[in-house]
């Protein structure tokens, strides 16, 4: 009963942030109402067993990409926004069709699946094999059986990183 | 009432990575663009950490924090080309990046 | 039912009530021991001693106007605020106060949660407050909030990653992202980890007085160049939220300093017999002690130390004191792997 109320509530959270989102005139407020969504989410994953991933949305999301992206927003000091310009092509409406083609799609499949659920992730269930979302477990896994491509996604980060200053510089 | 099993997390995913869909073809702002891969990016952890849960396996979890490095890197590199986008062209318009060239 | 609701509900009620009333005494504190350092008396009139300054300046922030500038970004402006507050009042939930102890017949743990991911929350806690400074310099629409606020979370972020830095080897010893867990790691080895890990506890000192905007690193409030700071065009009870909002941070970074280097809630040299009397003190007393110590050593620090300068700020940062950090690092890990 808790957990519906808590999933419903942070569910119309996060879809109404998302709304705003992709519909806010300002940018500024853009920002803001992403932060607010990945907070939510955030949320989602405590309720889903998985502390160590809330953490890092929030340190890494909330606390890291998004600063970036406040940072840019008040770089590019925009006097008229982008989307002030009348759309000449009307490539917003195909947009808008194209989204919704793309969402029968999923709700098709989702339809299609939730008549008949599969078997064999009935029976995976039914047999609990480890405590899972605590730190340890993650961290087991990050540092054996994943540590080739921890290593991969440590070398692209480092890769971002001069590359973003490279970009970012006015002259080299 | 009935209780919360994967597929609602699974619905909710799907709404979050539509609006994503919505934001990236109806908006030309290209920041927002890129909010709007943030989102799908996020509706795709959700998916993630559900199914982590059902399963009763850490790996999902895992994959998820890939994709938060993978978002951290692109973002970094993303925000890097539209500085240098902007210093040439004084727009954010996504329409007027039609050059290959500066 | 009295344990699983009333307790926490009252324990998070007596953090809040005590957090703030804390941080409108440690304004006097700083106004009192800034007067003793410069030979003066300090505030006098209201109360004995002035004891009742901090009353007369909650009742004048609470009536004075609340203005928002014509200009400004009127939804930004007034959420700014409370995206500073909210942050710096909820990483108390797990400062561990005390250990459990019996309170009226009940087992009483003197921390709101523990949580087994603590450290980290308050890291990433940490790390949204800083929207409201951002934020607040955006929504002003005016050229010095913006200009502190964009040093204020430069200096924010950069400070960061050092202090996080001396926060991993501080796990790599105890083996524990749980504050709780990370105070008993201190009590087996017998030793606080300000003496097993002194480089690492000065980079994390240095860094929260940055993190927390205090002197010697207060360019974002530097009066004479920026006319006071991100929250210039703020007024009363705003403005009011945002300087509570940096004096709890500053609590909360000396508990957490407390935690993590000086025992927490044990006695001092814990492994000694001798001073076993010292144990007939309660653990929270202890807590509040060190804390209060941290808090005295940051209103003296701003007593005494001149400003910096801001590039002088950032080479100590980021070419200074995040080397030291992951040197630390590399050591602390070596060692703990041969030892």
């Amino acid at each position: 009963m808790f957990e519906s109320i808590l999933f419903y509530t942070l569910a119309a959270f996060i879809l109404g942030f998302g709304v705003l989102v992709v519909t806010a005139r300002n940018t500024v407020h853009c920002v803001v109402f992403l932060v607010a969504n990945f907070l939510c989410v955030a949320m989602i994953y405590v309720m889903l067993g998985a502390e160590f991933l809330a953490i890092i949305q929030v340190l890494v999301y909330a606390g890291g990409i998004v600063v970036l992206y406040l940072f840019v927003v008040m770089l590019v000091n925009l006097k008229r926004g982008p989307d002030a310009a009348p759309d000449r092509r009307r490539q917003s409406r195909v947009g808008f069709v194209l989204a919704a083609v793309m969402l029968a799609e999923i709700s098709a499949i989702l339809v299609y699946s939730a008549a008949r659920p599969a078997s064999a992730v009935a029976a995976a269930a039914a047999t609990p094999l480890q405590t899972v979302g605590n730190t340890e477990v993650v961290g087991m896994l990050l540092y054996t059986d994943y540590l080739i491509p921890f290593e991969v996604a440590s070398m692209l980060l480092l890769v971002a990183m001069i590359g973003a200053i490279l970009l970012a510089k006015k002259e080299i | 009432m009935t209780p919360i099993t994967p597929y609602h997390y699974l619905v909710l995913s799907a709404a979050l990575f539509m609006l994503g869909v919505i934001g990236v073809m109806t908006r030309r702002n290209i920041i927002i663009i890129f909010m709007s891969i943030e989102l799908m990016l996020n509706a795709v952890n959700i998916n993630l950490a559900a199914f982590s849960q059902q399963l009763h396996n850490a790996v999902g979890q895992v994959f998820a924090i890939f994709v938060v490095a993978v978002a951290a890197a692109e973002a970094a590199i993303g925000l890097g080309i539209i500085l240098a986008f902007y210093r040439n062209k004084e727009t954010l318009n996504i329409d007027e990046m039609n050059i290959l060239r500066w | 039912m009295i344990d699983n609701f009333v307790i926490p509900l009252v324990k998070i009620l007596v953090v809040l009530n005590a957090t703030l009333v804390g941080v409108t005494y440690m304004v006097l504190l700083e106004r009192k021991v800034i007067a003793w350092a410069q030979s003066r008396l300090g505030p006098m009139r209201v109360g004995p001693y002035g004891i009742l300054q901090p009353v007369a300046d909650a009742l004048k922030l609470m009536i004075k106007e609340d203005i928002t500038p014509v200009r400004a970004d009127k939804w930004v402006f007034t959420v700014a605020p409370i995206l500073s507050m909210v942050p710096a009042l909820i990483v108390y939930a797990v400062i561990p106060f005390g250990p459990i102890v019996q309170m009226f017949g009940h087992p009483v743990s003197l921390y709101i949660t523990d949580i087994n991911v603590g450290l980290l929350y308050i890291v990433s806690v940490a790390s949204v407050g800083v929207y409201g400074i951002i934020l607040a310099g955006y929504a002003s629409n005016s050229k010095y909030p913006l200009l502190a606020s964009l040093r204020a979370s430069a200096q924010l972020i950069s400070y960061e990653v050092a202090v996080t830095l001396t926060l991993v080897s501080v796990i790599l010893m105890s083996g524990s992202l749980s504050m709780v867990s990370i105070v008993r790691a201190q009590e087996s080895s017998g030793m606080w980890y300000a003496f097993v890990q002194p480089l690492a506890f000065g980079i994390f000192f240095i860094g929260s007085l940055a993190e927390t905007n205090r002197a010697p690193f207060d360019m974002p409030e530097a009066e004479q160049e920026l006319t006071g700071g991100f929250h210039t065009e703020y007024s009363g009870m705003r403005f009011a939220l945002f300087f509570l909002a940096e004096y709890a941070n500053m609590i909360v970074v000396s508990a957490v300093a407390t935690t993590l280097f000086l025992g927490g809630w044990l006695r001092p040299f814990p492994n000694v017999h001798v001073l076993s009397f010292l144990g007939f003190v309660p653990g929270w007393i202890w807590f509040l002690l060190k804390t209060f110590v941290f808090i005295y050593v940051f209103i003296w620090i701003r007593a005494t130390l001149p400003r910096y300068r801001y590039d002088q700020l950032m080479r100590l940062g980021w070419k200074v004191l995040i080397p030291l950090g992951i040197a630390n690092l590399v050591v602390t890990a070596i060692l703990k792997v041969l030892l």
